[in-house]
């Protein structure tokens, strides 16, 4: 319980106070925004991504292997299906709370534009469900907990990189900046962003429905694959 | 439903027939046919590999079968197998109680899987807390457990919807004595209770004391079937006589002739016979020569039935 906190809410923030004010004095301002405060809507973003992969592998995993918690559940009458419908929704609840909490941080600090920020809530959850779904498919061909890795550094850190939690995408090459839009995270930061810092996103059914795309096509695959993996 | 239907599930639980798995490489359950009937405690006999798990596996729906029919308490399967499984209760091959939760923790989330109420199923927790004499342990954790106290907590697990049918994957494998012992009462409690019970165990001893019926299974296929007593008094004589030492060589025709059968297994030599007195008289004319006489029991027909190779 208290390791799983310190890492879904502690880390995010030592992220947030050491780059905010160690980076931010060298920055300065993102166009009108203090790095700070640039900064805070984004890892809210980056920290539903790293959350809800996290339960939805290594967690899960250990249910699916070590404790044979699924197992149980099956021997119960229970489905595959109900068990990944229950783990990915569990991803996205750990994704809400730890994202909840940053936010209250934020708010404290005074890096919260307006009462809007409460909207980012819902797209939090949003971002859970679609990145505890992808994650999902990951767990679904996962021989070991060492394969994990894989998804870490090829997909989850290049996203966080290249999705404007850091830095704003336009110190990108423009093609490096429009890949990023093939990604999901990049979406939830562009509702997000404006939503945290006062303002309102220009756009947002297409950026939803990115993520929507994402999570439904994680969670269609990894059902199909878990309910192969586990009805041998 | 036609009245045929009913009378069939009235007295049968189980219903299989030809029923077969097919995986890439081989085939695990080869053409079986299976039936258990109501209240009856029915034993899977078969050495590792011979696809008892695979079995099991099936009667819940969890393996679907490449061919053959199967009805579980009336359901057909795995078509039905959810509504089959709210009726059925499993004690798992290894214990796999949530390590996070307490004793009684456990029992409750197990419960709500079958859409029980904690609310509701108090009472029926202290219940089965009491038939797995874990009463005092309700708030531990389940590390802090020893093997026969989660084996016995698995088996009150599987009881929170009131199973008419307890399904049980190697029940007593690893537990001393006394733990054993204590499963086997509650076993046979189930039994008078009027349960179905279905189990697989390598413990002869177990099958014999507990089963109704019994079905060895080797290879995939159904060797025999039968009660534990019909089994040995068909396959084996009723007396057996084991012999060890220097002075074997000389009983191996000797006892060809005096004995029905006979078998070298390493040193030993076994003799089997229904007349046990001419055996006894032969040998002990001889005086020198170390004998242990027995009756004829399941472990001689498993043997015979499914080959003393090793399987790995």
């Amino acid at each position: 319980m208290w390791p799983s906190i310190l890492g879904n809410f502690g880390e995010p923030l030592l992220y947030l106070l050491a780059f905010g004010y160690g980076f931010g004095r060298l920055v300065g301002d993102i166009g009108e925004l203090p790095y700070m405060v640039f900064l805070a809507s984004g890892i809210v973003c980056s920290n539903a991504l790293t959350t809800a992969s996290f339960e939805s592998m290594y967690s899960a995993f250990t249910r699916m292997t070590q404790q044979q918690t699924w197992g149980s559940m099956l021997d119960a009458p229970l489905t595959v299906d109900d068990i990944v419908i229950g783990e990915i929704c569990w991803s996205a609840t750990k994704a809400l709370m730890s994202g909840s909490a940053i936010l209250v941080v934020a708010m404290l600090l005074g890096l919260v534009g307006g009462w809007q920020a409460v909207l980012a809530l819902p797209m939090i959850l949003l971002l859970g469900l679609c990145f505890g779904a992808c994650a999902m498919v990951v767990t679904a061909l996962s021989p070991s907990y060492d394969f994990f890795l894989y998804y870490f550094t090829l997909v989850m850190t290049p996203m966080v990189l290249l999705s404007g939690v850091f830095f704003p995408l336009d110190q990108l090459p423009s093609l490096v900046a429009q890949a990023a839009y093939l990604l999901p995270l990049a979406h939830g930061v562009e509702i997000v962003r404006p939503l945290m810092t006062g303002g309102w996103p220009s756009t947002v059914l297409p950026h939803m429905l990115v993520i929507i795309a994402y999570g439904g096509a994680g969670f269609w695959l990894s059902l199909y694959l878990l309910r192969r993996r586990l009805a041998s | 439903m036609d009245a045929n239907v009913v009378s069939e599930t009235a007295t049968t639980v189980i219903h299989g027939h030809g029923l077969r798995k097919q995986y890439r490489q081989h085939e695990a359950v080869r053409g079986v046919d299976l039936s258990v009937r109501r209240g009856e405690c029915f034993g899977l006999l078969g050495p590792n590999g011979a696809g008892k798990t695979t079995l099991l596996r099936m009667l819940l729906g969890l393996t679907e079968p490449t061919a053959g029919e199967l009805t579980v308490l009336g359901c057909p399967i795995p078509a039905q197998a959810r509504r089959a499984r709210e009726r059925i209760g499993v004690v798992p091959q290894l214990d796999n109680l949530d390590p996070d939760f307490t004793v009684r923790e456990n029992l409750a989330t197990y419960a709500s899987y079958f859409g029980l109420k904690a609310s509701d199923i108090a009472p029926r927790i202290d219940e089965l807390l009491a038939f797995a004499r874990l009463q005092d342990k309700a708030s531990a954790p389940i590390p802090a457990l020893s093997g026969g106290m989660k084996r016995r907590l698995s088996l009150a697990r599987a009881l929170i919807n009131e199973p008419e049918l307890v399904v049980l994957d190697e029940p007593t494998t690893g537990l001393d004595p006394q733990a054993r012992q204590h499963i086997w009462l509650r076993l046979l409690q189930l039994l008078d209770q009027g349960r179905t019970l279905i189990l697989t165990t390598h413990y002869m001893e177990e099958a014999e004391r507990l089963c109704d019926r019994l079905a060895i299974i080797d290879a995939g296929q159904m060797v025999a079937c039968d009660s534990p007593r019909a089994l040995v008094a068909q396959h084996i004589e009723r007396h057996v006589f084991e012999l060890r030492g220097r002075d074997v060589g000389i009983w191996r025709e000797r006892g060809a002739e005096l004995a029905s059968r006979h078998e070298e297994v390493g040193d030993t030599l076994l003799l089997y016979s229904n007349d046990a007195d001419r055996l006894h008289q032969a040998l002990n004319d001889h005086g020198t020569q170390r004998y242990w006489h027995r009756p004829g029991n399941l472990e001689d027909v498993f043997l015979k039935l499914t080959g003393r190779d090793l399987r790995d």
